[in-house]
């Protein structure tokens, strides 16, 4: 079973939130291995309302199309442009320069914690 | 626990890592590393493929090649032994039932390779329509593994496995040739050695007994690990005959499309004659000849991609329509036409670095240069009719 960082939550979708404020927004190592190769990122404009649960972008692959799901409610304040110009970074690095959205936090959404996730991901 | 088939080499490729996947009944590597290595590896250097799960049967006897003139649409009288022919199989309306490879390994011998999903079918269909004629057939995909190794280094790792008398042989294979070849792996492995494959690059199909298939799996990785050889899965294999513009049965192949939709009409032969010089009646030739004639519905084209958007196999092909920009910063600028065709396959482009599509369209839009867009999810993306492939090797 594979170990995730602990000081990060979970949703059940594979996103994953830091503490920080802005929250910093990613998805899992286990999402970006699912995927494949990820070859492109429609993310959320700057200034964008968000709402937990919601559907705010997607990620390709070179064999699929995900949904990207919002983790949390809030205000979209940062998009990760690097990933966006070179979306391999989502593989390589997905809870480092693979992230994806920082957003100004109202509220969290339904989060897990790294060992629960750990068994959702198996 | 799945139903799906395995092939001999399946622990061999979870030990290497591969995330695997069902295709045609069988549990397949998707992929070992990543579907852009492998394909790039394939491209500048070669990528080692698992391709048991293809059908092999053979026909065998003084009517075998008879019994293929009738069953299929092409001519396996005119190959000549040690040559190897795509061919495909229709129904009585001159409908795909599967696209197979022909190889003629002796004069009363042929191996024909149908896709793994379609295999048992292939077996029972080409039974049935040897019935009378003076031909065994028997199918050995179960006892055969076969493994591919494509790429521009393809040459250099199958022959070093080679005895060196025969490596010249090898060598001097021509596309779409094979020879059986004695290889230097463990106590000695028989194989057919086929200069044959479906990424677009130089490369040899191997078969052999599945009682060999690891150890020269093994063997075929050790000896290219020089040459920069990689294992490579089907997410890869996908994406090379895409670029090399090669049909996948169920794609751009099905029992709703005649060869001549396809493009592939070259590979019906109907003027071809039987001993006598009569003129020979195959399975759908009635039907193939009128389509030959008739105006087709449909056309299969390729398409370049002008935004960053991949389609997808099953998206809508629409005209372009004016106006309507698109979100900002997307390329895309165009509202949803009108419907004329339908994506069959589709991927980001590896090597081209552009998204590329095949698709069925109505023939009015089929030109070269045509300015189309597909339908990405309620978008337009914009694409153009392009020729096939894609990509060529140099």
């Amino acid at each position: 079973m594979a170990s995730y960082p602990e000081n990060l939550q979970y949703s059940r979708e594979h996103e994953w939130v830091d503490a920080s404020s802005p929250a910093v927004i990613g998805i899992t190592s286990h999402a970006a291995d699912a995927l494949g190769d990820v070859v492109y990122l429609e993310l959320p404009e700057v200034g964008a309302q968000i709402s937990a649960g919601d559907v705010v972008g997607e990620i390709e692959s070179t064999k699929s199309v995900s949904e990207l799901y919002a983790p949390v409610s809030g205000t979209v304040v940062e998009v990760n442009q690097a990933a966006i110009d070179d979306p391999a970074l989502v593989n390589s690095d997905p809870f480092g320069a693979g992230w994806l959205l920082k957003v100004e936090i109202t509220s969290r959404g339904d989060l897990i914690d790294a060992a629960e996730y750990a068994v959702l991901a198996g | 626990m799945s139903d799906e088939k395995t092939t001999p080499l399946d622990a061999e490729h979870r030990a290497l890592g591969a995330v695997m996947t069902g295709f045609g009944g069988w549990l397949m590597p998707l992929r070992y590393t990543s579907d852009l290595a492998e394909h790039r590896a394939v491209r500048a250097a070669a990528g080692l493929f698992d391709l048991s799960h293809m059908g092999e049967i053979h026909l065998e006897g003084p009517g075998a090649a008879t019994a293929l003139d009738r069953a299929l649409v092409g001519s396996a009288a005119a190959i000549a032994v040690g040559r190897a022919k795509y061919s495909m199989i229709c129904a009585d309306d001159g409908s795909v039932l599967d696209d197979l490879i022909v190889y003629r390994l002796a004069d009363e011998h042929f191996l024909v390779v149908a896709n793994a999903g379609n295999a048992a079918m292939v077996a029972r269909e080409l039974t049935a329509r040897a019935a009378g004629d003076d031909v065994v057939v028997t199918d050995r995909s179960a006892s055969t593994a076969l493994v591919a190794v494509q790429g521009p280094r393809a040459e250099q790792i199958v022959t070093s496995l080679v005895a060196p008398a025969a490596a010249d042989a090898v060598r001097a294979l021509r596309y779409y040739a094979a020879s059986p070849a004695f290889l230097q792996v463990g106590d000695g492995v028989e194989a057919l050695v086929a200069r044959t494959g479906y990424t677009g690059e130089d490369g040899f199909e191997l078969f052999v007994d599945a009682a060999d298939a690891v150890a020269l799996w093994r063997a075929l990785l050790a000896a290219g690990a020089g040459h920069g050889l990689v294992p490579a899965g089907l997410a890869a294999r996908d994406s090379l005959r895409l670029e090399a513009g090669m049909p996948l049965y169920g794609h751009e192949l099905d029992t709703t499309t005649t060869p001549y939709e396809a493009g592939l009409g070259r590979v019906v032969r109907l003027d071809k004659t039987d001993a006598a010089g009569e003129r020979l009646a195959f399975v759908g030739r009635d039907a193939l000849a009128a389509r030959k004639v008739s105006a087709p519905a449909r056309v299969l084209v390729g398409l370049r991609g002008e935004g960053r958007r991949s389609a997808r196999a099953g998206y809508d092909v629409v005209t372009r329509a004016a106006g309507e920009p698109g979100r900002a910063g997307v390329e895309a600028g165009v509202k949803v036409g009108v419907k004329v065709g339908t994506v069959t396959s589709a991927a980001p482009s590896p090597t081209l670095g552009h998204p590329i599509a095949m698709a069925y369209v109505t023939p009015e839009v089929s030109a070269e240069g045509t300015e189309l867009a597909v339908d990405v999810r309620g978008r337009a993306e914009p694409f153009v009719v392009v020729p096939l492939p894609f990509y060529r090797r140099a």
